[in-house]
């Protein structure tokens, strides 16, 4: 099987434009001939359901949450970038490109990445016209700030809440179109499967999670905008219900799945209080500014304190060791994500932990305070300082904060081409959902633009382009396809009720997690790989066979919507572990204790390694076969990183 | 509908007769007791008398009075018309509520303290009003002018024990409808203001406590005078 | 800790439902309350009873989707979202009363969930700015002063949970409605559909069954993002002005 990316030729900087120009379109007359289904409601579906439906075209919305409004894009906090330059600090869409594609660790497309960049900053201007509140200055111009690490101040933001903002704004488009009669909303809805027929993706199967029936939606183009998976690892700052069911299930029906086991771990997370911990919170790394980073010198120290025999305060400066301002002098607390994650589990590895758990390190405000006052400090964090201690009881202006990493965002997703169209025509993915733009890696702030430039900007040209050729021709959801797949649907429901075994769904769950985070998290080997596979292969059996599930389909039943995620998550587990296990080098959120350089830095191998690895699902119990897309770089040399 | 009907049957239109009419109430407390306190100058009654009786015949006061009526008549519909709502709004209520911590007493009973009032003022109206207008009154001479001796009545009834603690109670249920209805009023016609409002407020509590402490001086005083 | 749960079960929108104990035992007190619950749900399953449904979802205090009515108050004693609140909270040996919110225009689904499109369907009334994708000016070309922006972001930062229908006696949705009037009617984008937006959303809120406002304030002091009841008054405004001044007659 061969990948055609449909990469338009010419320089780096007019593919788009020349794009725009080649795409078919049609007719506006015809627009309303034509039905799209858009699943997910996050600022990928929303703008895409929103901007398909203002051209003419039919929207069906589907959301599993009670409202559009809730999904999880509405939990980002920092903010967006643009390459607007409104700061005159050297900005430019050629250097937000290029940021992207290194901070990615150059396992992304450079033509889709420069189109990321280019349409960024029509995404500020929507959304300033949308009615967003985003920061601004006495001047009553915008605000921006420096963010993740970059050298010049592009993040749009508003408070700590940008994601919020920016999924009402979209929210709000979408509602528009609701009240215009040109979306239809299915809230409490989830996708069971993807229908297709002579190839082409023609609908979904739902259910509806308030009345268990199993519905058919029939369509033209099917768009799923259904988020990240990193759920996978129980333990994550996704919302309790974001799940890779829609992907997953795209996936057993033909669309390659691609880097899956590219993974971002977030470096400021509120530590695991113990085993009921349901869900990790994120706090914004700008904590890092000013908090220093560390563990004490000795495991005995760092026992005592675990044993609540002593207290942070007590431990006198050379008993300290900050390690990252000792490893890396001249980035100290703010090197990237990845290397700030590894280095607080290495110190937790070594028995150096901070909390009762054993897994956390100190970030430290004390010296920050003394330099420029508790004030100040309040001004800057006290919103976090707040909700930490909401959270853990402590108060942060007198004992270190306590954090440890946490599963953030998965880079990987389903693959897609130039259009964002996977490999089944007529079936789009959009946002985290796809693998295209972040590469191995994603930095700060770009997330939410990625999500508003699929779906704003992206998909109305090239869902026209597709459509144009499709032709109008509807398919009745009475065609076998869709019973088929009706059926299977039905079948599996059953099967999962029928199992009445003696475990929980959530206890499946946590073991899935853990054997995830242990062994495909922040740092991996083959031999620890190899394990994983076999344990997932061993907790797949289990699950069908011994999990419980109670109640019954026709009614709200919240144990029957996570035994189906959960048996998804399971089967991705596995394929994350082959694609970690395949990839012999390490890269932006894949780390390979295998592959790093002599100072522990990862290794990446450009040689073997440059390409999209691309899974096709060939059937249940066999491997998957691997397909590579090779990416090539005509503007960008590849570099190494250094953070020394 | 036209827009007017629209508008007035509306959540919002509904409260906005109220608070109109609240604050014309409030308005006309304020003139009936500047009168009131005539009472207890020490001219056995004459200044009193005096002003009844102009009031009384000053055609503009009779439009108002008419008005004061009508305001009563309508911030008690609307009242019983804004409950039915918001009983329907809530038919199954919760087996706990804590509301205490997050709002007063008096802004959640409105309804109660309301019909107290009202129960009040039957009582007031049939006693004073209604005797003034159509009832046997004694006239008293000032001046070679005869005057209706509304004194004369106002101090029997005060006489009466149970007749002053009746007063002064409801007194006290006026005043706690006036501590919520107050700055309420201004909040529903949107009048609500940085700078204004906590003066507004402040306002609202002296009055609340002010007004009916000197209506309820009144009878107690005069009572004190019988004894 | 150990906790006795009084919690509201209902089978479905139709089913009259009922309080039902439970004990739970062995709660830490660095639990949020809705990782108590699900302590309480695998004990149910295991016992297999139906678990109690409640909403939740990002359980970091945004998207709005937890509620529940705990001891007689929205999100229970603090004033956040259910899912930020921890079971430090509470003393060990505690009754806990646990209730779905209570409106007409929130029907109860099941147990604690309750359906709340009605909010969904005022903003889809008007609570947006009629713009669509492209063609729009560049972001500098609208500029608001800072004190604006900041107040139209503070009415924006609501979450849709509820709390001030479930907190207010008269089961209003007043601060929600007002909120999102309040933003639009503040920035400079907004005015173009200034009194239209304000005359639709009311019509909508009142068409979907939720009480008047009493002024009481409940629905500010409970809200988890302390939306201000000035935005109340500034709907008010809004609306009157409007009705007087539009063109719809």
């Amino acid at each position: 099987m061969i990948l055609d990316s449909k990469i338009p030729d010419g320089p780096l900087a007019e593919k788009w434009t020349k794009h725009k120009f080649n795409v078919k379109l049609v007719n506006p007359a015809n627009k309303r001939k034509y039905e799209v289904i858009v699943v997910g409601t996050g600022l990928a579906g929303a703008s895409a359901a929103a901007s398909l439906a203002e051209l003419g075209y039919n929207v069906k919305a589907f959301c599993f949450q009670d409202s559009p409004r809730r999904a999880h894009s509405i939990a980002a906090q920092g903010g967006i970038n643009a390459a607007k330059n409104y700061q005159n600090d050297g900005d430019s869409v050629y250097r937000l490109f290029y940021d992207t594609i290194k901070g990615g660790d150059y396992r992304a497309r450079e033509a889709n990445v420069f189109r990321l960049a280019e349409v960024s900053v029509n995404i500020i201007d929507q959304c300033v016209a949308q009615g967003v509140p985003f920061a601004r200055e006495y001047g009553g111009l915008l605000a921006n700030r420096s963010f993740g690490g970059a050298q010049v101040s592009r993040t749009f933001y508003a408070r700590g809440q940008t994601g919020q903002q920016l999924l009402l704004g979209a929210y709000s488009a979408l509602s528009r179109q609701v009240a215009n009669g040109k979306v239809k909303l299915y809230p409490r809805t989830e996708l069971m499967d993807v229908v297709t027929v002579d190839g082409k993706a023609r609908g979904i199967i739902t259910r509806n999670l308030i009345t268990g029936a199993v519905e058919s939606h029939s369509a033209h183009a099917v768009l799923l905008c259904s988020g990240g998976y990193g759920n996978v690892f129980y333990l994550s700052t996704n919302a309790m219900g974001s799940n890779v069911t829609a992907a997953w299930r795209a996936h057993k029906k033909g669309a390659l799945m691609a880097n899956p086991c590219y993974t971002q771990i977030h470096p400021t997370c509120i530590p695991v209080s113990g085993d009921h911990q349901s869900k990790l919170t994120l706090m914004s790394e700008s904590l890092r500014n000013d908090g220093r980073v560390w563990v004490p010198a000795t495991v005995e120290m760092a026992e005592k304190l675990r044993k609540g025999q002593i207290t942070a305060n007590e431990i006198k400066e050379e008993d300290r060791d900050y390690f990252l301002e000792r490893k890396y002098p001249s980035f100290g607390n703010l090197v990237p994500r990845d290397v700030a994650s590894r280095n607080a589990k290495y110190a937790c590895d070594e028995g150096r932990g901070v909390n009762e758990t054993g897994e956390a390190v100190f970030l430290d405000f004390r010296d920050a305070i003394a330099r420029d006052g508790e004030d100040l400090i309040r001004a800057k964090y006290g919103n976090l300082f707040d909700m930490y201690q909401q959270i853990t009881g402590d108060n942060p202006y007198k004992l270190p904060m306590m954090i440890y990493p946490a599963v953030h965002y998965t880079m990987g997703g389903l693959w897609v081409d130039y259009n964002l169209m996977t490999n089944i025509p007529g079936l789009y993915a959009l946002g985290e959902a796809n693998f295209s733009d972040h590469g191995a890696n994603r930095l700060g702030a770009s997330a939410l633009m990625q999500g508003l430039a699929d779906g704003y900007f992206v998909v109305p040209y090239t869902v026209g382009d597709y459509l144009a050729q499709a032709g109008y021709d509807k398919v009745s959801t009475d065609h076998p396809e869709f019973q088929k797949a009706e059926k299977e649907v039905k079948d599996r429901i059953q099967k999962l009720l029928n199992i009445k075994g003696e475990k929980t769904v959530d206890h499946f769950h946590k073991r899935l997690g853990k054997i995830m985070w242990d062994y495909c998290g922040m740092a991996r080997t083959a031999e620890g790989l190899t394990k994983a596979k076999g344990m997932i292969k061993e907790l797949k059996k289990e699950f069908w066979s011994n999990v419980r599930v109670l109640g019954d389909n026709e009614e709200l039943n919240q144990s029957l919507e996570k035994a189906h995620r959960v048996a998804d998550f399971i089967e991705l587990g596995e394929l994350m572990v082959d694609d970690a296990l395949h990839r012999n080098e390490s890269c932006g959120g894949h780390f390979r204790e295998e592959y790093q350089t002599p100072e522990g830095e990862a290794l990446r191998d450009d040689e073997n390694f440059a390409y999209v690895a691309a899974w096709k699902y060939l059937g249940e119990g066999q491997e998957e076969e691997l397909v590579k897309e090779p990416l090539v770089f005509e503007n960008v040399k590849l570099t190494q990183r250094s953070y020394k | 509908m036209s827009w007017v009907t629209k508008t007035l049957n509306s959540t919002l239109g509904k409260k906005l007769l109220m608070a109109l009419t609240g604050l014309f109430l409030i308005l006309f407390l304020v003139v009936h007791l500047a009168g009131n306190l005539q009472l207890l100058l020490p001219d056995e009654g004459e200044s009193f008398n005096i002003y009844a009786e102009t009031m009384a015949n000053n055609p503009l006061i009779k439009v108002v009075s008419i008005g004061n009526f009508a305001f009563i008549l309508i911030h008690v519909i609307w009242a019983i018309l804004l409950t039915k709502t918001n009983k329907k709004a809530r038919p199954v209520s919760y087996a706990v509520s804590n509301a205490s911590t997050n709002s007063t007493w008096a802004s959640r009973n409105m309804g109660i303290l309301g019909t107290v009032i009202l129960l009040f003022l039957i009582i007031h109206l049939r006693g004073f009003w209604y005797e003034f207008k159509f009832g046997e009154i004694p006239t008293i001479v000032y001046d070679g002018i005869t005057y209706k001796n509304g004194f004369a009545i106002i101090s029997e009834a005060y006489s009466n024990i149970l007749y002053v603690i009746v007063y002064v109670v409801a007194m006290g249920f006026l005043g706690f409808h006036l501590s919520h209805g107050f700055a309420s009023a201004f909040q529903t016609l949107g009048l609500n203001h940085v700078k204004y409002s906590p003066l507004i407020k402040k306002v609202g509590s002296i009055f609340s406590i002010v007004i009916p402490a000197l209506f309820a001086l009144i009878p107690i005083v005069m009572y004190i005078q019988t004894l | 800790m150990n906790l006795t749960l009084k919690i509201w079960r209902q089978k479905n929108i139709s089913d009259k439902g009922g309080f039902k104990d439970y004990k739970v035992t062995d709660i830490s007190k660095d639990m949020s309350f809705l990782e108590m619950l699900d302590v309480l749900n695998e004990q149910l399953s295991d016992k297999g009873e139906d678990p109690v449904h409640f909403d939740h979802d990002c359980r970091e205090g945004i998207c709005g989707m937890c509620s529940l009515h705990i001891n007689g108050k929205p999100h229970g004693p603090l004033q956040t979202t259910t899912c930020q609140l921890h079971m430090r909270s509470f003393n060990d040996g505690e009754t806990i009363t646990i209730e779905p919110w209570r409106a007409t225009a929130f029907p109860v689904v099941k147990d604690l969930v309750v359906d709340r499109s009605s909010f969904d369907r005022i903003i889809q009334a008007g609570g947006y700015v009629s713009v669509n994708t492209g063609g729009v000016p560049d972001a500098n070309e609208i500029p608001i002063p800072k004190r604006i922006a900041d107040e139209a972001f503070d009415a924006a930062t609501c979450i849709g949970c509820g709390a001030c229908v479930a907190a207010c006696k008269n089961a209003s949705a007043m601060l929600f409605t007002s909120a999102k009037i309040s933003q639009l009617a503040m920035l400079p984008q907004g005015q173009v559909e200034r009194k239209e937006r304000a005359e639709k959303m009311i019509a909508q809120m009142d068409s979907e069954g939720f009480g008047a406002c009493t002024n009481t304030g409940a629905c500010s002091a409970e809200c988890p993002k302390g939306i201000s009841l000035s935005n109340i008054a500034r709907m008010n405004r809004e609306y009157f002005a409007a009705s007087v001044s539009s063109e719809n007659v």
